[in-house]
């Protein structure tokens, strides 16, 4: 049994526990199950403690905020001041940035505790986490088999329960689909509804921070605490949302307008496109209208997807040199042969193919017919969107066409593993947010996951139509033993 | 043979923010190395750009001084390259859209350079070699600079000097910056190729990097079309690459670089959105505008009526200028401000730069109520420039040296018979005069001044010595 962010904050506000004893919970587990999992990769004990202890204060002087005391985690590729954040890769080694990241700053001033910094595939590159320099990280609920990736360590720790709460980033189904194979909850926001400042880049047209917890209330909760405009970062919007997320979920759903797009469908785990036409099903039984909508552009959106992706990417990496920070490779005999070799030795497989393909889709002679003919598919993708929100309020899809992967199989073939974004990937293409919450397991006990995308700034809206879901499809989470028995 | 030159020249200005184009960091001169830098401006990972509203206005500011179109709808792009002082390994500048487009600059001749472009950028680290290594100071990191592209449109050495000159003025004047050469603020690239007159297709050009002096520039072109000549007339072929110019011996030379055939993979800055400016704020920047130095020339000469040698003295340093209007606006005449500034305040500065800066103590106000009392007569020219130079080492004004009845002048019956006196005083003096030597005339002046303690009015007296002498 686990405690939500709501309860753990009501525990701590009656002193039937201190945050320090909490954390001391937290860090215990940790220190057990973590050589196994492998879901943490650094690990900040001691400036937890200390965070703990001014979180006791916080809540003893009254008028703390909900999140205070409540440890949590981050991905490895979310920047904290004087604390490692490496990517995962080996060409970040030891690297501590002198800088916060808008989103922890928001939430330490807010008295979060942090336990760690989360395992993850190297700069978000990939769908297993495998591609972590640190090893992959294991799913909780079954460890022969991938938590899914990119922010594979941080649904990991939820899964496990090894802390209440972490945040992931999504570029392409990055926190959904590790979400939905550790069988948590994974909000990817709209496109600019949080900060990306301090977020190590990777698609930055397509990169957004969100978090990953154990029900979608908590999400609700999170989200409210990281969102807003930013004056550091001009493509993040202040979008006023209402009244806070966290209460307008319980709204009934009667009427709301459900759109089911069979290009979603195609191709998935028939096991899995069951789950998700019951739970249609369930929606439609309790007042919700089935639309059946199409979208054909979307057979598109993986190619440009990774287009995109890699072309951003292939720039947003080249300032690893290991001239101002990180690894530098050992001997050398010029500047050249230094960033040469730094880069050779520093990256993995995965990132050198991407920022090749990148490198190529930019150049002069393919732009036009690779980037910029990409650029034009994304405009379409979006108009599909935005016509299909005219008449619907959410979509329903699956989370990704399979369950977790077993460990070590998909590395011999990317293309396989890039076809595992294919439900994901239109999202981010269009900016728009979508949830991925628990829709049930397969015969082999894998988390299923189900996904609600909506409108831009649509997050009440999907927020309202998961929870709904969550609460009467009873519950299918929690079934991993371990973690923090609080 | 004889060869048309074809020249276009790109010229990089650094713009007079005070803080750097995507951070707030001061754009300040000098300073340790990396103490004017953030995580944004050294591209730290997570970092992310925000760009400086002054810039855009800046550009267009430059824009509209130069007669261009402004693109209302722009954004950045992101100039992919690899060296050790860009941080980012992609410098942020303009491609496909640049914020001004299709403008020109005017030469005496009345012939129009045109401008092709006006684009916005970031400027780079430096790298400092010191005892075989290689340190890195990116203080500079993340300067606002505007490039400005021209047409082909030179044809000469003289017209590639006077573009550069007078773009630099124009910049100078709207304030956007100090347009200094020699620092840096300033640099320019020139483009050359030759073809044979009346050939309608150019020839294979060269880029003479990074001059940074006008006459540089003229020198620069000169040596390039020598070299270029030399090998055309020899039937050789000009391979086109990048070039420095060597001040010492005057001679270009080929730069070792691959810049020619490298590959830039502009796209555009997904981190920095698309702008847009109104209509409505161009036209505050335009009324923004001062009077633009050319403008102001032709109407010192044709509308005050100075002499276009005194008015393009004053014309070049806009605060010069102002402070030339300024006495103008207190009632004082056009020609003794003009003449006293050009005369006396100029003979206290030696360099273009103290022009520049024109640093004086005194107040066009002041000033002017010394000028006044020279138009009035009040005071000799003379007194009035001795007075001037008291003021401008002490700062003082005109009542601190002048007492009341300094101010009375001589009166005409006076100033005769001083006259007469300084003659029959002066016989050799006289007797020169007479055989042609007309500077022996001063000898007379001095008496004159010695007996009436600088107060005569030194234009009168010569009218009237020349009466008595009879010339
Ligand atoms: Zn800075």
């Amino acid at each position: 049994m686990r405690a939500g962010i709501t309860e753990l904050a009501t525990r701590l506000r009656n002193r039937e526990i201190s945050a320090v004893e909490l954390t001391k919970a937290y860090i215990d587990a940790i220190e057990k199950l973590n050589p196994t999992l492998n879901a943490y990769v650094h690990l900040t004990f001691d400036t937890a403690m200390k965070a703990a202890r001014q979180a006791d204060q916080m809540l003893k002087e009254g008028d703390a905020p909900l999140l205070c005391g409540i440890p949590m985690a981050l991905k490895d590729n979310i920047c904290t001041d004087g604390l490692t954040t490496t990517c995962c890769s080996k060409i970040l080694q030891d690297f501590k940035p002198y800088y916060d990241a808008t989103v922890w700053e928001k939430l330490k001033s807010q008295g979060a505790v942090l336990l760690g910094k989360t395992n993850m595939d190297e700069f978000a590159m990939g769908s297993t986490s495998e591609t972590s320099c640190y090893g992959a990280p294991l799913n909780p609920r079954n460890t022969n088999y991938v938590t899914g990736g990119s922010s594979g360590g941080s649904a990991a720790v939820v899964g496990a329960n090894l802390a209440a709460y972490s945040l992931g980033s999504d570029t392409g189904g990055s926190i959904r689909q590790p979400a939905s194979f550790c069988g948590v909850v994974g909000l990817k926001p709209t496109y600019g509804a949080v900060s990306r400042y301090g977020l190590i880049a990777y698609g930055s047209s397509l990169d957004q921070i969100g978090p990953m917890t154990n029900s979608v209330k908590d999400a609700a909760i999170v989200f409210d605490a990281i969102k807003g405009g930013d004056k550091r970062d001009q493509t993040s919007v202040e979008y006023e949302y209402g009244s806070s997320l966290a209460e307008c979920m319980d709204r009934d759903i009667k009427g709301m307008r459900i759109g089911v797009a069979e290009e979603f469908f195609s191709g998935i785990n028939p096991e899995i496109k069951s789950k998700i036409e019951e739970a249609i099903k369930l929606f439609e039984r309790n007042g919700a209208v089935i639309e059946n909508i199409s979208l054909p552009a979307l057979k598109l959106a993986l190619p440009v997807y990774y287009i995109i992706a890699c072309a951003e990417a292939s720039s947003n990496l080249g300032r690893y040199d290991g001239i101002r920070y990180g690894y530098r490779t050992s001997s050398y005999t010029s500047i050249e042969d230094m960033i040469v070799k730094t880069r050779s030795e520093g990256f993995g497989d995965e990132v050198k193919r991407r920022i090749m393909l990148g490198t190529y889709v930019l150049s002069s002679g393919y732009y036009d017919a690779y980037y910029k003919k990409a650029c034009l598919i994304r405009e379409e993708i979006n108009r599909e969107f935005y016509t299909v929100f005219e008449k619907c309020d959410v979509l329903i899809a699956p989370t990704a066409p399979n369950t977790a992967f077993p460990l070590n199989c998909k590395g011999a073939s990317p293309v396989e593993m890039y076809l595992s974004d294919i439900c994901t990937v239109p999202v981010n293409i269009a900016g728009v947010p979508a949830i991925s919450v628990p829709c049930g397991e397969d015969a082999k006990g894998l988390p299923v996951g189900m996904q609600i995308i909506g409108r831009r700034f649509g997050e009440a809206t999907i927020l309202q139509a998961a929870h709904f879901y969550e609460q009467s499809a009873g519950k299918v989470i929690g079934t991993y033993e371990g973690g923090v028995g609080i | 043979m004889n060869y048309e030159i074809v020249c276009g020249i790109e010229t990089h200005i650094e713009l007079a923010t005070k803080t750097k184009i995507f951070c707030g960091c001061t754009t300040e001169f000098g300073g340790e190395p990396n103490t004017h830098c953030c995580p944004v401006c050294t591209g730290q990972p997570g970092a992310l750009p925000i760009l400086n509203q002054k810039v855009v206005e800046y550009a267009i500011k430059a824009g509209l001084a130069l007669n261009c179109k402004i693109n209302t709808k722009s954004h950045m792009d992101r100039k992919n390259y690899v060296y050790p002082d860009l941080p980012k390994a992609y410098q942020i500048s303009q491609y496909d859209e640049p914020l001004c487009e299709k403008g020109y600059i005017e030469l005496d001749s009345g012939k129009r350079i045109g401008i092709t472009r006006i684009h916005i950028e970031e400027d780079a680290g430096k790298l400092i070699h010191e005892n075989g290594e290689t340190y890195i100071d990116y203080n500079r990191g993340g300067v606002p600079l505007i490039e400005i592209v021209s047409e082909p449109d030179i044809s000469s050495d003289e017209e590639a000097r006077e573009y550069a000159e007078k773009l630099q003025l124009i910049m100078r004047y709207i304030g956007i910056s100090d347009c200094k050469m020699q620092e840096g603020s300033m640099r320019c690239d020139v483009n050359l190729s030759l073809r044979k007159p009346g050939d309608s297709r150019f020839g294979v050009r060269t880029e003479i990097k990074n001059i940074n002096s006008l006459s540089f520039i003229q020198k620069a072109i000169i040596a390039e079309v020598e070299r270029q000549t030399d090998i055309l007339d020899g039937g050789g072929t000009i391979v086109q690459q990048t070039m420095r110019y060597d001040e010492g011996t005057n001679s270009v030379s080929p730069m070792r670089d691959k810049e020619n055939s490298d590959d830039y993979r502009y796209f555009p800055d997904p981190d920095i959105l698309r702008f847009s400016i109104d209509d409505e704020k161009v036209e505050e920047i335009r009324s923004s505008l001062p009077e633009l130095p050319f403008d102001k020339l032709k109407r010192y000469v044709n509308v005050l009526g100075l002499p276009e040698a005194t008015a393009k003295q004053i014309f070049r340093y806009r605060k010069v200028a102002e402070f030339f209007e300024g006495a103008l606006a207190e009632g004082a005449s056009v020609k003794n401000t003009a003449n006293l500034i050009v005369g006396t305040i100029f003979s206290t500065m030696e360099t273009e730069e103290e022009k520049e800066l024109f640093a004086i103590r005194i107040s066009a106000a002041q000033f002017a109520v010394l000028v006044k009392l020279a138009d009035e007569k009040k005071i000799n020219i003379g007194v009035a420039q001795s007075t001037l130079q008291k003021m401008l080492e002490s700062g003082k004004s005109v009542e601190e040296f002048i007492k009341p009845e300094d101010l009375v002048g001589i009166s005409d019956e006076v100033l005769e018979s001083l006259c007469k006196e300084a003659i029959d005083a002066n016989p050799k003096a006289l007797a020169d005069v007479r055989s042609g030597k007309d500077k022996a005339i001063n000898t007379m002046f001095g008496y004159i001044m010695k007996k009436t303690g600088g107060k005569a009015d030194i234009r009168k007296a010569e009218d009237l010595l020349r009466k008595l002498i009879g010339q």
